[in-house]
């Protein structure tokens, strides 16, 4: 039997396309992308990157204070978009605060602020400035423990920390944590945010393009760092419900290399099916996949082998990753989110960047925006450590 | 609330090397001593990765090894859930370091571990298992929200799961923001049926309760729960090893505690 669905009760998201859904929406409509070349801090990287504006000049004060750093304040302006709080205000009168859980994505949560008190050290002692807080900024678990104290929530809540996976497995972890009892709906999320770590680290390791990223393209040749904030409030869906539905997810281990994908693409297969078995849907019953299309050699082939044996040729395929860059840890919320925009609104978006395809890869992918009635969709979110997920969404009432 | 039995415990810590050692000090039958903990070695990884891998890593792979010796089951069928606050903080140092130097040499190996589920991605691999793993941290309570998510795991799949539970000391400058007394890394495989051969049957409160923690009688052993996120399921693992029908209460954050009830 299918898995019992989730709802996406309300949603929002701030990228380098925008505050807000709508900014993303018209972005994704007019073929805008979000990226620039890397001014980031004080870097010297030719690369390109997908920032969110306005963030050096807002900082978290009052009780919110000792949270203050770029990504909790890149939390802090997703959460205030698209009526969110409003919404998690009246789930909260509903289910009541302690029976909501809290499950948010980051692969370097507030990390920037250790950066910066290493540079600010004491030059005889080592010691870091008294201001820097370990537990508000760095560490994984201040993302959550920020969302959670800022919606007026209690129960259950954790930090998701799986790489570039991390906030898609934010709703496989809801769905089960709803399930088992311990909560009765969730907010599950992804909030990453540019810092040093992942501009250098991504440059070290050779994978950060300098030029827009371009998937699937013959001459692809790296990743495009982005940064943001998605929300979303899930509960479990009524019958008849039509809103946009959670239908199944599918998780799996690639047991293969730390940052390398398996050639073939077996773990993010694997993830599909399994997508695709809880929610009892035959691959031809998917109209659209959004790829988790990196642009990065080795990344997009390896999708492209799993995509291709589990769907074929046909089904309509595109990467964002041209418009918003890689979200890392919030790449999962985002795309979810894109997958829903898609579903209520009709629209397959292209590939942007991307010119000429390469003939190597067999997958059906889309270059240019189309319109088209969509029922259900999945999105990939893979990470290093060869961890997989794959979520797929639908219209309610299909 | 479903049942949970617990067929394997590994466990490392200064004075509690493995969970058959350990088993009378938890009890209560036999004194607590802090003795340095053995050097772990992390067997199962190739010789070139044992080199490359760090003291977290080790650490959560040993107690992990540990608990699945203790049965006989392919580690490759086995889900994993990897909980700790902090992650791999020595890597995380480096790199922070290499960022205050011209040029801001990052090594690709210490970027690419310092993802919080590495040491997931190195079972995985060592083990050849594709299985659906998840890491998190709840600061603090990263012990109570593993066990969430590992029963939550266990019951939505029927199927067994691996919980690795772990944290080590942080490095200066870190360090003095943030204090973990001493390592500790705990692994506990669960089983979502009430199954005869096991250790101990488990039931997890299903919401958070406002009673206070359990603590530990032993002064060092308290220590230890309150000086390390991975230990504050010490009184647990001590409920387990009485193999008498006890509760434990966790600690989670400051206001709230999960409290389980363990019968044999």
């Amino acid at each position: 039997m299918a898995i019992q669905p989730l709802a996406i009760a309300a949603c929002t998201l701030t990228n380098a396309l925008g505050r807000g859904v709508a900014a993303s929406l018209d972005a994704l409509r007019r073929g805008e992308s979000g990226l620039r070349f890397c001014d980031f801090e004080d870097t010297h990287l030719n690369t390109w990157i997908g920032p969110v504006a306005g963030l050096e000049e807002e900082p978290l004060r009052g009780e919110f204070a000792p949270f203050d750093c770029r990504n909790n304040r890149l939390a802090r302006l997703g959460l205030e978009q698209d009526g969110f709080g409003a919404a998690v205000r009246q789930a909260r009168d509903r289910y009541g605060p302690d029976r909501i859980g809290v499950f948010i994505g980051t692969s370097t949560s507030g990390i920037g602020a250790t950066e910066h008190a290493y540079r600010q050290c004491d030059p005889i002692t080592g010691s870091l400035l008294a201001t820097f807080d370990y537990p508000h900024t760095h560490n994984v678990f201040s993302a959550a423990d920020f969302t959670r104290r800022w919606l007026g929530l209690s129960g259950v809540a954790m930090a998701i920390s799986t790489a570039c996976s991390s906030s898609a497995k934010a709703f496989a972890s809801a769905w089960r944590q709803m399930r088992a009892g311990f909560c009765d709906a969730a907010v599950v999320g992804g909030v990453d945010s540019l810092c040093l770590t992942t501009l250098y680290g991504f440059n070290a390791l050779g994978l950060a393009s300098t030029r827009p990223c371009r998937p699937w393209d013959i001459e692809r040749d790296g990743l495009n760092v982005g940064e943001a904030a998605g929300f979303a409030l899930l509960e479990w869906a009524e019958p008849g419900d039509d809103r946009v539905l959670l239908l199944g997810y599918g998780e799996s281990s690639d047991a293969w290399h730390m940052t390398a994908a398996h050639p073939e693409g077996a773990g993010a297969a694997l993830a599909m099916q399994q997508a695709l078995a809880r929610a009892e849907i035959a691959p031809e019953q998917v109209d659209y996949i959004n790829l988790h299309g990196t642009a990065t050699p080795l990344n997009d082939a390896a999708e492209d082998r799993a995509v291709a044996r589990v769907f074929g040729p046909d089904t309509p395929c595109s990467s964002t990753k041209g418009w918003t860059g890689h979200t890392l840890g919030a790449a999962g919320i985002t795309e979810a989110i894109f997958v829903r925009l898609c579903l209520e609104h009709g629209l397959i978006p292209g590939t942007l960047n991307t010119r000429q395809r390469d003939p190597k890869l067999g997958a059906g992918l889309v270059l240019e925006n189309r319109e088209s009635v969509l029922r259900t969709a999945l999105s990939n979110s893979f990470g290093f450590g060869g961890t997989n997920c794959s979520l797929l969404f639908g219209r309610g009432n299909i | 609330m479903n049942p949970l039995a617990v067929e394997a415990v590994g466990l490392m810590a200064p004075g509690l090397a493995g969970w058959p050692a350990s088993q009378a000090v938890l009890a209560g039958q036999q004194p607590y001593i802090a003795e340095p903990m053995p050097a772990t070695i992390a067997t199962l990884l190739p010789a070139n990765e044992r080199r490359r891998v760090t003291a977290t890593v080790r650490l959560a792979l040993q107690v992990a090894q540990e608990a699945m010796a203790q049965i006989d089951l392919d580690a490759g069928t086995i889900r994993t859930v990897f909980a700790s606050s902090g992650g791999d903080s020595e890597v995380l140092d480096k790199i922070c370091v290499a960022l205050t130097q011209p040029d801001r040499p990052v090594s690709p190996t210490h970027f690419h571990q310092s993802v919080h589920n590495t040491p997931a991605g190195y079972w995985a691999i060592a083990m050849g298992c594709m299985q659906p793993s998840l890491s998190l941290s709840a600061y603090d309570g990263s012990f109570a929200a593993g066990l969430r998510e590992a029963a939550a795991l266990a019951w939505a799949d029927q199927a067994r799961v691996l919980l690795v539970v772990y944290d080590q000391p942080l490095p200066f400058p870190l360090a003095e923001r943030r204090k973990i007394v001493a390592p500790f890394a705990v692994a506990l495989l669960l089983n979502p049926t009430a199954m005869v051969n096991r250790l101990a049957l488990l039931r997890l409160g299903p919401s958070a309760t406002n009673e206070p923690a359990d603590r530990l009688d032993d002064p060092d052993l308290e220590r230890l729960r309150a000086g390390n996120p991975a230990a504050r399921g010490l009184p647990l693992l001590c409920a387990i090893a009485r193999r008498l029908r006890g509760r434990a209460v966790l600690a989670v954050d400051e206001n709230t505690t999960l409290s389980v009830e363990a019968t044999p």
